[in-house]
């Protein structure tokens, strides 16, 4: 039962993914051409109470459910993996027409053909995994 | 309030709502980042063999769980809340989609992408693994997705997450730009 809380957590996502319709291939499109503010208000406004957030918890340094600090691992600082992985990543966003999140809550919504991204995308993981000595970083 | 919570909702409630999850899962002692999972997956299944997928996946429970329930929220919205409504995009997007032989949308996702006649084509199961694969071997490579980049990553101020997320949007405008009139 020690993982209830995250399918709880999981499921709000879900929720949050399809009723803020993040999740519609048409949402992206419409953000990709700049045509509606909808999408950058929802990343925005989260990044921003974000960034108050994490501020308040470094701050009074904040303990999580069991009593540990609230550590950030920071992201590795290499620029050519984080240009190249996010042109390709955004590259397959506008085509599919979701992030992981969404690949998964659209399958929940009944979408099945979203599974075929789904398998794709676990194979595109695994294809890194694979090349990963071989890649610039 | 009913009629709040069951129709689409503002980008502000959305918004607020996710940074909600991205604190929740900080209080739980973990990390929001939806992409881990595609990893955790390869080290259940085919990809043991290789050193990147070569730990032991049941240290992401938690994750895979949340993925799970990641479904399950799909599910209930579409059951017991605005499910099968139209998306109201603005008027120049179906525009500009129309220009590309969309119709106006007339349910959350286009059946010119994703219904299974249209899936069933060179074409359109192309378009899928296309999309899924880039998904997947970016993510990786970039070190995150939206929720572990734009979210967490932007929030804690990382500056390789800015760096990341100029290039979903480099790769973003160059498909729905340069690529989309080639491909539909």
């Amino acid at each position: 039962m020690k993982f209830f809380k995250f399918l709880i957590a999981g499921t709000i996502f879900g929720i949050i993914m399809a009723q803020s319709e993040a999740m519609s291939w048409y949402r992206i499109q419409e953000m990709f051409r700049f045509q509606s503010f909808h999408m950058y208000g929802i990343i925005g406004t989260a990044v921003v109470l974000g960034v108050v957030g994490v501020f308040i918890i470094k701050k009074f340094k904040v303990k999580d459910l069991n009593g540990n600090p609230i550590e950030f691992q920071p992201k590795e600082r290499q620029w050519v993996k984080s240009i190249l992985g996010g042109t390709l990543f955004g590259l397959g966003w506008a085509l599919s027409g979701a992030c992981p999140g969404p690949i998964v809550v659209n399958v929940g919504y009944g979408l099945t053909s979203m599974l075929i991204v789904l398998f794709f995308a676990i194979l595109g993981t695994y294809t890194y995994g694979l090349l990963r000595d071989k890649l610039p970083h | 309030m009913k009629d709040f919570i069951l129709d689409p909702w503002p980008w502000w409630f959305s918004g607020t709502l996710i940074a909600v999850i991205m604190f929740l899962m900080l209080f739980f002692g973990k990390t929001f980042g939806f992409s881990s999972n595609l990893r955790t997956i390869c080290a259940m299944t085919f990809g043991r063999k290789i050193k990147f997928f070569d730990f032991d996946w049941r240290e992401n429970t938690w994750n895979l769980t949340f993925l799970v329930g990641a479904a399950l929220g799909g599910f209930i919205a579409y059951t017991y809340m605005h499910g099968g409504v139209s998306v109201d995009i603005s008027t120049e997007t179906i525009h500009d989609l129309k220009a590309l032989g969309f119709s106006t949308p007339k349910s959350m996702q286009p059946d010119e992408v994703f219904s299974w006649e249209n899936v069933l084509t060179l074409k359109g199961f192309f378009v899928l693994a296309a999309g899924g694969f880039l998904v997947g071997f970016g993510t990786r490579y970039a070190g995150g997705c939206t929720s572990g980049h734009a979210i967490s990553g932007l929030s804690n101020l990382q500056l390789p997450s800015l760096v990341a997320v100029i290039g979903f949007f480099i790769g973003g405008l160059i498909m729905t730009h340069f690529l989309f009139p080639f491909i539909y």
